[in-house]
């Protein structure tokens, strides 16, 4: 394993939108970690699924966009986002699938001087979970740990888009993918809280067509993360965190039942165990109160 | 031959109590299915135990079940992978845990009631072709080509694997859900019916329907038959775009004001997605719908909660992310480009080793095509 790591870096849209605090946290913590981060700037939004159910060329094609910006800068991609990373996975198997579909994308890109190949090895785009377990590696982690987040019990969350589909998302190589968050949160000092919704979906693609169903869907798993003992959830997805934190208040009427509880973000649950303060990982912006996680970490002393 | 045990969800209603967990020591190749595992402990130990099967080989769809949480097919999840899958957490020796189909009521042990939440709701799609015009003297001559694009939705063997999986069902019981909507594809998709727009317009407009969909593709992994049910989903809402219905549960709205946005900022504005997706129409002509006005009411406290957190911020302090010099007139190529084109690659039909030239560069051998790999 290499000594440092440098990754084009796909910040997604809602990071720099209504998760201000996941971008910040993510800076905070990969120069923690000796993360190098090349932001691609000129990159797009890649569709979250609703641009492919529109035009499913025209996904694939924004997608091949910024894997080709990716590719310029000669370093693998990781994003920080559950749904970019299944978005972008299902359009890079179409891509790969065919070479005279990619070379049909590829015409519109050659014109901004841009290309995506598949190439031998073909193109790593990873969410920071993966990253952080496959290519960082664990133990490495363990050894940054300056504030073992002992007693602190997490539930985790993933997101729809990074556990299925099992075929497209790399689980022939790496079958463990969906059982990464509890590695983290183990190697964190943290405590994992089984809960039937960790690999739910938090309703939030639907919210704007069905708001009830939606937060039905929020609302429960928050509630079943809360009785199963959890003080949070951490998920490394930020559309899941818009329903399980911004919309927890809307979701708790739905279910009819009191919640309160605190979502982190994976990079904050991280910077937490790095030694960072709450404030500089954003907390104070979340909807659900944090200060329960905060009171638990001061409650062991470092 | 190895020891397996399968933990099993039992039932009986006639005993008047409530479901309970029983286990079986199971001997058999690992290789064999948990079918067979649950066969040979009905066999065995307890011949009251019920599973519903015919088949074992993936044709008759009768013995859908969950197996460690996972929706599928009895006959078709060996024993052996079954008991890893248990396993892979803690290791050792955690049962095979077996229970029946989700979203659906339990009649006996591993039997499910699929009348209301499976065949009612096939029904409900009107699944039958709706030609118009007098019937030809003979068979209908269709164009082999026009049909490859429903293969997919065809192959489904109404084993109601994926409605037990379905993640918007279990919050929404009257979702239509995934094999219903993949099989409205079916004939949405079918040449030789004259109903499609129709039948997009019924299931848009239906609150339960394809826009009721959450998008988390356990349909897809559920599905033994490669079905892909959220895949006709978006078919379906990719064809009821194109048709231009517009639908009472923002649907339609929701697609276009995404895509718009991402044309003309290059990254989602998240303060202009609801606003553009409820009020279409409050700069142009419309008015916007008094479901909109409704919703929009709806959110109120969630953005004073935004504003109050600091979340989100005015504009003219913080606005949206802009892409940096020209890179937004690319983005706008591509959609020039896309739109013009709108190719749709169906991995289902061409094969993820349709790739010859490529496999070919890479000096991998030439793959089997579909046909082939099908005998």
């Amino acid at each position: 394993m290499s000594e440092s790591i440098e990754v084009a870096y796909w910040p997604g849209c809602v990071s720099r939108g209504f998760t201000p605090e996941l971008h910040g946290s993510m800076a905070f913590t990969a120069e923690k970690l000796g993360i190098g981060l090349v932001e691609l700037d000129r990159a797009n939004c890649c569709g979250a699924g609703v641009i492919a159910e529109h035009n499913q060329e025209l996904a694939d094609t924004l997608n091949a966009r910024t894997f080709a910006l990716a590719q310029q800068t000669g370093l693998a991609m990781m994003n920080i986002c559950s749904t970019c990373q299944g978005a972008q996975s299902e359009c890079q198997q179409r891509l790969d699938a065919d070479s005279s579909y990619r070379a049909h994308i590829n015409e519109v890109l050659s014109g901004q001087g841009l290309a995506y190949e598949k190439g031998k090895d073909g193109f790593t785009n990873k969410n920071f979970l993966w990253l952080l377990v496959e290519d960082y590696g664990l133990d490495r982690l363990a050894e940054k740990v300056v504030r073992p987040l002992s007693g602190l019990r997490v539930g985790p969350f993933y997101g729809c888009y990074i556990v299925r589909p099992k075929e497209r998302l790399g689980y022939d190589e790496f079958p463990e993918r969906d059982l990464y968050l509890e590695k983290v949160i183990e190697v964190l000092g943290g405590e994992v809280v089984e809960y039937d919704g960790a690999r739910k979906c938090c309703g939030f693609p639907v919210i704007t067509m069905n708001r009830e169903t939606s937060l039905r869907q929020a609302g429960t798993h928050v509630g079943d993360a809360i009785d199963a003992g959890a003080d949070c959830l951490v998920t490394p997805c930020p559309l899941c965190h818009l329903n399980l934190d911004m919309q927890q208040p809307e979701a708790a009427k739905i279910v009819n039942r009191d919640l309160g509880l605190a979502v982190m973000h994976l990079p904050q649950l991280v910077g937490l165990a790095l030694g960072a303060e709450p404030k500089q990982l954003g907390m104070s912006k979340h909807i659900a109160s944090t200060k329960w996680v905060e009171e638990r970490l001061a409650a062991v002393p470092v | 031959m190895a020891d397996y045990t399968l933990k099993v969800r039992r039932y009986q209603p006639e005993s008047g109590e409530g479901p309970y967990w029983e286990e079986f020591k199971v001997d058999l190749d690992p290789s064999l299915s948990v079918l067979d595992g649950l066969l040979q402990a009905k066999d065995r130990d307890d011949g009251s135990l019920s599973v519903r099967c015919s088949c074992r080989a993936a044709i008759c769809g009768s013995c859908g079940m969950k197996i460690n949480g996972q929706s599928g097919l009895g006959c078709k999840t060996q024993i052996g992978e079954a008991h890893e899958q248990a396993n892979r957490r803690n290791g050792g020796s955690e049962p095979i845990v077996v229970e029946p189909m989700g979203n659906m009521p339990v009649i006996k042990d591993l039997i499910t009631d699929m009348e209301s939440t499976h065949w009612d709701k096939i029904r409900r799609v009107t699944p039958w072709l709706l030609p118009h015009g007098d019937p030809p003297e003979r068979e209908y001559v269709v164009d082999p080509e026009s049909m490859i694009d429903i293969t997919q939705s065809m192959a489904c063997i109404q084993c109601g694997a994926c409605v037990s999986s379905c993640l918007s069902m279990e919050a929404d019981p009257e979702f239509i859900g995934p094999a219903a909507l993949a099989k409205a594809y079916r004939f949405v998709g079918d040449p030789r019916d004259a109903e499609t727009k129709e039948r997009l317009h019924d299931l848009a407009h239906d609150p339960h329907g394809i826009y009721d969909c959450t998008h988390c593709f356990s349909c897809i992994d559920a599905c033994p038959k490669g079905v892909a049910p959220m895949d006709q989903i978006m078919r379906l809402r990719r064809k009821a775009g194109e048709e231009g219905i517009e639908d009472p549960n923002s649907g339609h709205h929701h697609e276009m004001a995404f895509v718009k946005i991402i044309e003309k900022k290059g990254t989602l504005d998240e303060v202009a997605l609801p606003r553009e997706s409820f009020a279409f129409g409050v700069k142009g002509k419309l008015k916007p719908s008094k479901r909109a006005i409704k919703e929009v009411l709806g959110a109120l406290p969630t953005i004073f909660r935004t504003i109050r957190s600091g979340k989100v911020r005015a504009k003219w302090i913080a606005p949206h992310h802009k892409l940096p010099d020209g890179a937004q007139d690319e983005v706008k190529d591509v959609y020039r480009h896309a739109e013009e084109h709108r190719e749709e690659f169906n991995l289902y039909i061409k094969g993820e080793e349709g790739d010859e030239e490529a496999a070919v560069e890479e000096g991998l051998e030439p793959p089997q095509s579909r046909e082939e790999a099908v005998k």
